[in-house]
C-alpha cells in the first residue's frame, strides 16, 4: 500500500478498484488518478478496438435547476452554443467564455428528459470546475446551482462498448450520438450519454457514487471491456483531434483561434448575447492572426506541448499545445496554435524540442477518424 | 536515468508504482547495476561494457515510443548524460554508468523502441562502451544490492 498521493489529494469512488487492478495512480487536478494500468499503448488499441472502462468521476457533475426555458435562456448568457433550443434528451459541446472572448472552460450540457427540476446538467472538468461554479453562480440569475458531487461518472468506449451496455440493458442501442437516456444497468438507475472524448462510439454513464463500484466491476466482468487509465484518455483524444483545457484551451484562447466555431450554431454567431460576444464577432468577420491545427512530426520523435515553432525564415510561428505518440498512427502526433498564414495543410515549420529542430507538417485533423454513432 | 521531465497534463505527476510492484522485478543475476537504473554486462575481457535499462526502469518509464542514441566513437564521463528514452509519459536522460568510448549502439532501436519494455536486458541493450581495463567500477551494484535499492 505506497501510495503517497492517498491523503494529499481526493479520491474518487473508484479508488479502491484502481488499486486493486493494479492501476497506477497519479496526482491530477487535486485526484489521485489511474494514469495506467497494463499500459497506455495496450489501453489505448484496446479502446480503438473493443472497449474500456474510464473512471471520470474527478470531472464536475453541476445541476441547473429551475424552469426549463429560463435557465436555458440564463445558460445562453454564459455559453455561445444554442442551448434553449437543445431537445430534451440531447447533448450538446459547449465552453465557457471570458469578456476577452477566452475560453474559461469545455463542457458538456445536457437538456435532461426525466427530472423536471433540473432541465439541464452540465460536466465540468475537474481541474476548473470551482472556477466554472464560481463563473456560473455570478453570472446565472435565478438558477440553482447544485454540484452533485455524490455522482460518479464512468466512460465506456470503443467500438463493442453500445454492444456491452446493451446487454443490461437494450434500450442504450437506441440511442445516436449526443443522445441521453436514463435507464437501469442491472438495477442501478442511470444516466447514459452516447459521448465521450475518444474519437470512438461509446457512452458515458451517470450513477451514485456508492453504486459506481458495483457498475464498474459489472462492466470489467464482460469479456470486451478492460480498464484504462488518464494516459490512454490522453493519446486518444489527441489522435482524435480534441481539445483539451490548459492545453489547446485556456482563457487566453477564442473558439475562433481554437477552431471550435461549429459548436457556437449560427443563431448565436450572429445574435451574439454572450460574454466576449464583441470579440468573438469581430474573429468571425475580420479573421485571427492563429488558430489551432494538426501536427505531423517528420521523424519518431515526439513534440511535446511548450515546444516553439519557427517558420522558413525563422520567425516565430506558433506553439505546441499538445504532442506525444499517437499508438493508432504508429507516429507522433501534435497539435498547436499557428499563425494563420501558416496553417494551411503541408506547410512545414521548424519546432524546438529541448534546444533540438524537429520538423512538422500541418496535418488535417482528426489523426484517427472519428466514429460516432450519428 | 529515471522520469527527469513528467509532463503529461499541467501538473507534474511522478509515477506511483502499485503495491507490490517492485517486488516482481526481474534482476538478473550475470549483470551489474547502476545507481540510475542501468545494467552492466562486461564481456569476458572486461574491456567492453554493453549498457541497457533496468526492467524496474522500463516499468516505471511505461511504453518507450523514441530512443535518442548517441553517436559511436563518442567518448564520455561516467555520470554523463549521453542519451535519452522517451515514453508516453515521460523523456528521461540516460547516464554513463562508466566512463569510455561507444563502440557499438542498437540502432534496430530507432525503429522498434517498444523493445526496450519486451526484453530490457537482451534485445533492448542501448550501447556497447570500450573501458579500460582498470576501469572504476566501485559505485556499481550486483543484483541483490540492486534488488535491495529499488526496494528500499
Amino acid at each position: 500500500m505506497s501510495d503517497p498521493t492517498r491523503d494529499s489529494f481526493h479520491t474518487t469512488p473508484l479508488y479502491d478498484l484502481h488499486l486493486e487492478l493494479g492501476g497506477r495512480l497519479v496526482p491530477f487536478a487535486g485526484y489521485s488518478m489511474p494514469v495506467q494500468y497494463e499500459g497506455v499503448v495496450a489501453e489505448h488499441n484496446h479502446t480503438r478496438s473493443a472497449a474500456s472502462l474510464f473512471d471520470v468521476s474527478h470531472m464536475g457533475i453541476v445541476e441547473l435547476r429551475g424552469d426549463a426555458e429560463h435557465v436555458g435562456s440564463e445558460l445562453e448568457k454564459v455559453l455561445p452554443s444554442a442551448i434553449k433550443t437543445l431537445k430534451p434528451g440531447r447533448q450538446r459541446y459547449s465552453f465557457l467564455t471570458n469578456a476577452r472572448g477566452g475560453v474559461i472552460d469545455d463542457l458538456m450540457i445536457t437538456r435532461t428528459n426525466v427530472d423536471p427540476g433540473a432541465p439541464y446538467v452540465a460536466v465540468l472538468n475537474a481541474s476548473r470546475k470551482h472556477v466554472d461554479i464560481d463563473h456560473l453562480r455570478a453570472n446565472l440569475e435565478s438558477v440553482e446551482i447544485v454540484y452533485r458531487d455524490d455522482l460518479a461518472l464512468i466512460a465506456l468506449q470503443g467500438p463493442r462498448a453500445v454492444e456491452v451496455l446493451a446487454r443490461l440493458n437494450p434500450a442504450v442501442a437506441e440511442t445516436k450520438f449526443m443522445d441521453v437516456v436514463v435507464v437501469e444497468l442491472d438495477g442501478l438507475e442511470c444516466a447514459v450519454s452516447r459521448s465521450g472524448y475518444t474519437g470512438e462510439d461509446g457512452c458515458e454513464i451517470t450513477v451514485a457514487g456508492d453504486e459506481a463500484e458495483h457498475l464498474a466491476r459489472v462492466l470489467l466482468a464482460m469479456p470486451e471491456v478492460r480498464p484504462a487509465g488518464l494516459g490512454a484518455r490522453d493519446t486518444l483524444r489527441l489522435e482524435a483531434g480534441l481539445c483539451l483545457y490548459g492545453h489547446e484551451l485556456t482563457e487566453d484562447v477564442t473558439p475562433v483561434e481554437a477552431d471550435l466555431v461549429w459548436a457556437m450554431q449560427k443563431r448565436r454567431r450572429e445574435e451574439g448575447g454572450f460574454i466576449g460576444a464583441d470579440i468573438i464577432q469581430a474573429q468571425l468577420a475580420n479573421g485571427v492572426g492563429r488558430v489551432r491545427v494538426g501536427l505531423r512530426p517528420t521523424g519518431r520523435r515526439p513534440v511535446r506541448d511548450g515546444s516553439i515553432l519557427t517558420d522558413a525564415d525563422a520567425e516565430s510561428a506558433g506553439i505546441v499545445t499538445s504532442g506525444g505518440f499517437g499508438p493508432t498512427i504508429d507516429a507522433p502526433v501534435a497539435m498547436g496554435l499557428v499563425r494563420s498564414d501558416l496553417a494551411e495543410i503541408g506547410t512545414t515549420l521548424d519546432a524546438d524540442v529541448r534546444g533540438r529542430t524537429e520538423q512538422v507538417i500541418v496535418t488535417e485533423l482528426p489523426f484517427v477518424q472519428q466514429r460516432y454513432a450519428r | 536515468m529515471f522520469p527527469s521531465r513528467v509532463w503529461l497534463w499541467q501538473m507534474a505527476a511522478l509515477l506511483v508504482p502499485a503495491r507490490g510492484n517492485v517486488k516482481g522485478m526481474n534482476t538478473p543475476d550475470d549483470v551489474r547495476y547502476s545507481r540510475d537504473h542501468e545494467w552492466i554486462r562486461f564481456d569476458a575481457g572486461g574491456t567492453h561494457a554493453r549498457i541497457g535499462i533496468t526492467d524496474y526502469a522500463q516499468d516505471a518509464l511505461g511504453d518507450v515510443v523514441f530512443v535518442d542514441l548517441p553517436e559511436t566513437g563518442r567518448e564520455v564521463e561516467v555520470n554523463e548524460s549521453f542519451a535519452e528514452v522517451e515514453s508516453t509519459k515521460s523523456v528521461s536522460d540516460i547516464y554513463a554508468p562508466l566512463s569510455g568510448v561507444i563502440v557499438e549502439v542498437n540502432s534496430t532501436l530507432d525503429d522498434a523502441p517498444e523493445t526496450l519494455n519486451e526484453d530490457p536486458y537482451g534485445e533492448g541493450w542501448i550501447c556497447v562502451l570500450e573501458v579500460a581495463a582498470d576501469v572504476d567500477q566501485s559505485e556499481l551494484m550486483s543484483a541483490a544490492e540492486y534488488a535491495e535499492f529499488t526496494e528500499g
